[in-house]
């Protein structure tokens, strides 16, 4: 498709649904524009676009249909197909219009063939009845019944035809590709088959599943993941590009996702970390805490041990090893010492001692990161509570000191960005863990703990009295306006050091 | 429920020409459900075995495939512990036109020939691609232990 067009639209579109992040951008702006006077002056006078930020579009139902409609238009103009035809071309191609059109005009027999098109333009489907005819799905048979065949002659009566279209589009959300129910048939069954028989009731349903086949189909386009959300995101952003650019995009009902993995929003970490890490907690945050605090290994087979009593005698469970639990050494070496082990400097012991440590310090390594960013999931959800709480404050601040409204929004504002700062914050402690250490990493941290001053500073302000609040505006909007500056620097070094490949991922971590 | 003539039809003929090496009975207090016995296909590992399935048509048959299932211990990489088939014609490629009878000619034919790259049990599919000769010779062992002839 014409991406090109589609993403020059963008910017246009972006501000009916980036309300929030107006205010934002024209702050930061203006503490930069002195740097790029001058040179902004041809591009956009908009707020101008983030170095973490990505292109995107959102459409609405009606307009996805439009899109969907006008390719066809186009597509059935240049193979001179009509649009019922090309419509189902087009699905059977994927919606790759340029392959589709390439391939039909070098191999158009074979092209209408694989999609189920019949070539002769006479003899379309209609319901018939037939002699001698029983079906193969209900085997009832007699003249009146009436029956319906596709191209290829497979006949079965039309209740049957209707039940199975029926079962396909409502139970098994088909649409685009419901083959013909003759045993082992290819062919698909064209729209005006569908139109001919498939029932008032389920129309709806059909076009609402050929609308989002269409969606799932376009590597451009993604559904808004928010529950009974029906817009979809159009971005450019490619499959390959994901190491280097987190694609966060924002629908126009306020949900914010990365347009890569459909998972909240998670920058600055790109995808397949923000994978690793989910996997990674999966399999070890339940027992992670209790193990680092109440077993050791055993240093021949490694597998953990619980310390249960007073005695140093430990047996491996698994290999019958013998060791010494102070001292981590062979216990056979230990004679009837081993009340007080003295042995802490023996070979054997300080070799055990050495790997236990090692994979003790990649354990607290972990959990470093770990406590960091469950810390943050927790705060953003009392966060929540905080916001809730934050309406009835205004209301409470209104009656009580004669703002209006509008004067009493800056609440709203301070935990809304509270919550946007500490998802960014949740996600900067997973990215570090995987991050090789270097300058970059130390300049990271920097503004890791920047934000996380700022963000706690605000956070504290929230447990102010109701009639302290009204007199805490002034400050309390400027360190809004500092947690948001606060994110934006971080995310965009980040972005930028992504990009450029400068960061660099532990392997294998 | 009425039974429908579809199933009608199909257990009479069932019974009236029998498929060589398979038979479904249905039961007489639940005619939507058969105990089938397939004999296990010659030159294959399971031959000389008799395999017990239980299979069972659901209401919206034969919009929905029947739901089939070994009873029979089988040691095969297309079929799991739970006795259940990775079959395509039981699952996308089902056609409501097809039949009892094609379905258990094809569990049949995928005795004679595994597959093990679309594994249903992980660990025999694995097993199978190692060491064939190792594998074939459990399935054998499988089959005379608890797929013997009554
Ligand atoms: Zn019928
Ligand atoms: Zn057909
Ligand atoms: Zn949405
Ligand atoms: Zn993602």
């Amino acid at each position: 498709m014409d991406s090109d067009d589609e993403i020059n639209s963008v910017q246009s579109s972006e501000d009916d649904f980036m309300d929030d992040e107006d205010s934002l951008g024209e702050d930061f702006d203006a503490v930069e524009e002195p740097d790029d006077f001058g040179f902004s002056q041809d591009k956009d006078i908009k707020p101008r676009k983030q170095a973490y930020e990505v292109d995107f579009k959102v459409w609405g139902p009606g307009q996805i249909q439009d899109q969907q409609d006008k390719q066809v238009e186009e597509v059935s103009a240049v193979i001179g197909q009509p649009t019922e035809s090309t419509a189902i071309l087009l699905r059977h191609a994927r919606w790759n219009k340029e392959r589709l059109i390439e391939s039909y005009m070098d191999k158009r027999d074979e092209v209408l063939e694989s999609s189920g098109l019949s070539e002769d333009k006479e003899g379309s489907a209609s319901i018939t009845k037939a002699d001698d005819f029983m079906c193969d799905i209900c085997c009832e048979d007699g003249k009146d019944l009436d029956t319906f065949a596709m191209k290829c002659g497979h006949r079965f009566c039309v209740n049957c035809y209707r039940t199975y279209l029926a079962s396909k589009i409502r139970d098994e959300g088909e649409a685009a590709r419901i083959k013909c129910p003759g045993e082992g048939c290819e062919r698909i069954v064209d729209s005006k088959s569908l139109k001919l028989l498939v029932t008032e009731d389920l129309k709806d349903r059909y076009h609402e599943l050929l609308t989002r086949t269409y969606v799932d189909d376009m590597n451009n386009l993604k559904w808004c993941p928010a529950p009974d959300c029906t817009y979809a995101v159009e971005c450019g952003v490619k499959q390959k590009d994901l190491t280097k650019i987190v694609p966060t995009v924002t629908c126009s009902c306020g949900h914010h996702f990365c347009f890569g993995c459909s998972l909240n929003d998670h920058q600055p970490a790109p995808c397949m970390l923000v994978k690793k890490w989910m996997k990674k907690c999966e399999d070890d945050s339940e027992t992670a805490n209790w193990i680092s605090a109440n077993t050791k290994e055993c240093p021949k087979c490694h597998s953990t041990i619980e310390k249960n009593g007073g005695c140093n005698h430990m047996t491996c469970r698994k290999c019958r090893h013998e060791f010494c639990w102070m001292c981590m050494g062979v216990w056979s070496e230990h004679g009837t010492s081993w009340y007080n082990c003295n042995r802490y400097e023996e070979k054997s012991g300080s070799d055990a001692r050495d790997a236990q440590a090692k994979s003790r310090q990649s354990l607290e390594r972990y959990l470093h990161y770990y406590n960091r960013y469950a810390n943050h999931e927790q705060s953003a959800k009392l966060d929540k509570d905080i916001y809730l709480k934050t309406e009835k404050k205004m209301t409470q601040l209104q009656s009580s000191s004669n703002m209006s409204w509008i004067e009493v929004q800056f609440l709203q504002e301070a935990s809304q960005a509270l919550q946007q700062c500490r998802q960014t914050l949740k996600w900067t402690y997973a990215f570090a863990y995987y991050l090789a250490r270097n300058n970059l990493t130390e300049i990271f941290e920097d503004n890791q703990k920047d934000l996380e001053m700022a963000v706690e500073n605000l956070s504290e302000m929230f447990e102010k009295s109701t009639d302290q609040l009204a007199g805490l505006k002034v400050e309390m909007l400027d360190k809004t306006s500092y947690c948001k500056r606060r994110r934006i620097i971080l995310l965009n070094d980040t972005a930028e050091n992504l990009k450029s490949g400068m960061i660099l991922i532990i392997p294998n971590s | 429920m009425a039974l429908p003539k579809r199933i009608i039809k199909e257990t009479e003929r069932l019974m009236a020409e029998p498929v060589p090496g398979i038979s479904a009975v249905p039961h007489e207090d639940n005619l939507r459900y058969f105990d089938v016995k397939i004999h296990g296909p010659s030159q294959s590992p399971y031959e000389g075995g008799v395999f017990k399935l239980e299979l069972f048509l659901p209401d919206d048959y034969p919009m929905t495939p029947p739901k089939i299932r070994f009873l029979t211990k089988i040691y095969h990489p297309n079929i799991d512990k739970l006795g259940r088939i990775c079959l395509d014609v039981l699952k996308s490629n089902w056609s409501p036109a097809l039949q009892i009878r094609t379905i258990l000619l094809s569990i049949q034919a995928l005795l004679g020939a595994p597959n093990p790259d679309d594994p249903l049990a992980n660990d025999v599919a694995q097993d199978w691609k190692t060491d064939e000769k190792a594998a074939i010779q459990t399935a054998r062992d499988w089959t005379s232990k608890y797929a013997a002839p009554e």
